[in-house]
């Protein structure tokens, strides 16, 4: 009688499917994941106990530097290339159309997230002439005296990016929304910790001017601290 | 020339057959570490947003006066050099104290004491105002400290107001922005 054999099980397990289920996550999470615009210059934010994100799309970011340079962007292109044409409408900025005729420089300002430079120098930025970082340009001008064209220019593109937002948001809505504080793009500013009072205040003033009396201030985390509960 | 490898020469010549399977554990670990390094990466790299209103601009044609606040609800806070912060309260004759900002929870004490008056004589914390009035040689993360500070002691009403010099209201600077070598009577 031959004896009965016990088959050993082996302990492994086959470990494909898991592998392409791993995979196939992290496939999705780098896919779905944005990078993080590269900023043209480099800030050290100011730490708070704000627990609220700053929102993901529908937002301006003005970066303000050490040196209370400006820098303006958006997260979204076609508001990007509205605010250029919506500068290029006004004066004395139209005079400058011809520098922005060409289609790479439409293109590029499109693609470019973030700038900080006089008007006229826009063009050269787009073309690749002049670096878009901290150490090339300038910054927006705040203050029309430094401003090439007379003008105070941070003031200017602000409009420009709100007029451009609610010009597409109305195209989708069939004009449906009003110029009113509701239907505006929302601003958040980037400060650097160590920017001197008065070109923040400048800054702050300029807001004041285009009736921009509500934004965000971004914040990195402060640990450790939330907000104390004081009795009413 | 290329040779095609077969097996064992000659003889017997049946070469064991390898399993084509892979222990794939390894691989699986690797791609569950990437998985939460961008799953982490992504969520914690968000800064967080603090709100801001400032006053708008006041227009030209109204005339009414602006609205007069009860002297005792206020508490007025300025933004000097080297992180110092100035506050005082009052109009009159202010007592006028310096603190060291540089750590922003050193104001604290000051806000919650000021709060617990505030609260004695008008029963709630909520009538407390503070004027917030940076000075020129301040920078923009003792404004972001005090406003923080101001969320965290829950104060509701607040103002970022200029420093004007001289400050009508307030008799203790004498024309003299504090800190220029008029620190010492200042605590007078």
């Amino acid at each position: 009688m031959p004896k009965v054999k016990i088959k050993r099980k082996s302990t492994l397990v086959d470990m494909t499917a898991m592998c392409d289920v791993a995979f196939l996550l992290l496939t999705f999470f780098i896919l779905t994941s944005k990078f993080r615009p590269q900023d043209p210059v480099e800030i050290n934010m100011p730490a708070s106990v704000s627990e609220r994100k700053i929102a993901d799309a529908d937002i301006m970011i003005m970066q303000i530097d050490k040196e209370g340079r400006a820098y303006l962007g958006t997260d979204n292109q076609m508001v990007r290339q509205r605010a250029l044409e919506v500068m290029l409408r006004t004066n004395p900025y139209a005079s400058y159309k011809d520098k922005f005729a060409t289609e790479e420089i439409m293109a590029a300002f499109k693609k470019t997230e973030s700038f900080g430079a006089p008007f006229p120098m826009i063009p050269d930025i787009m073309s690749g002439k002049i670096a878009n970082d901290g150490k090339h340009t300038p910054g927006i001008p705040v203050d029309s005296l430094k401003s090439p064209v007379r003008r105070n220019e941070l003031g200017d593109w602000l409009v420009a990016f709100r007029q451009a937002h609610l010009e597409l948001a109305n195209e989708k809505a069939d004009g449906q929304l009003k110029m009113s504080t509701y239907n505006y793009i929302r601003l958040a500013i980037k400060g650097d910790g160590l920017t001197e009072y008065p070109e923040v205040e400048k800054i702050f003033n300029t807001l004041k001017d285009r009736s921009i009396n509500k934004f965000d201030l971004i914040t990195n985390m402060k640990g450790g601290e939330t907000a104390s509960k004081s009795d009413d | 020339m290329a040779e095609i490898a077969q097996g064992s020469e000659g003889g017997k010549g049946k070469g064991k057959k390898m399993s084509t399977r892979i222990d794939m554990t390894p691989m699986v670990d690797l791609g569950f570490l990437l998985i939460t390094f961008f799953v982490l990466v992504t969520t914690f790299s968000k800064p967080s947003a603090m709100d801001l209103a400032i006053p708008a601009k006041p227009d030209p044609n109204d005339k009414t006066p602006p609205p007069e606040v009860k002297e005792s609800r206020v508490l007025q806070i300025a933004l000097g050099e080297d992180n110092k912060l100035y506050w005082y309260r009052g109009v009159k004759d202010p007592k006028v104290e310096v603190i060291d900002f540089s750590q922003s929870s050193n104001v604290r004490p000051v806000i919650q004491d000021v709060q617990q008056k505030v609260k004695q004589r008008w029963g709630t914390l909520d009538t407390m105002l503070v004027l917030i009035k940076p000075m020129k040689k301040s920078n923009y993360k003792n404004m972001v400290d005090i406003l923080d500070e101001l969320a965290i002691s829950k104060v509701k009403y607040y103002a970022l107001m200029d420093f004007k010099l001289p400050d009508d209201s307030i008799t203790i600077w004498k024309g003299q922005q504090p800190g220029a070598g008029a620190n010492s009577n200042l605590n007078d």
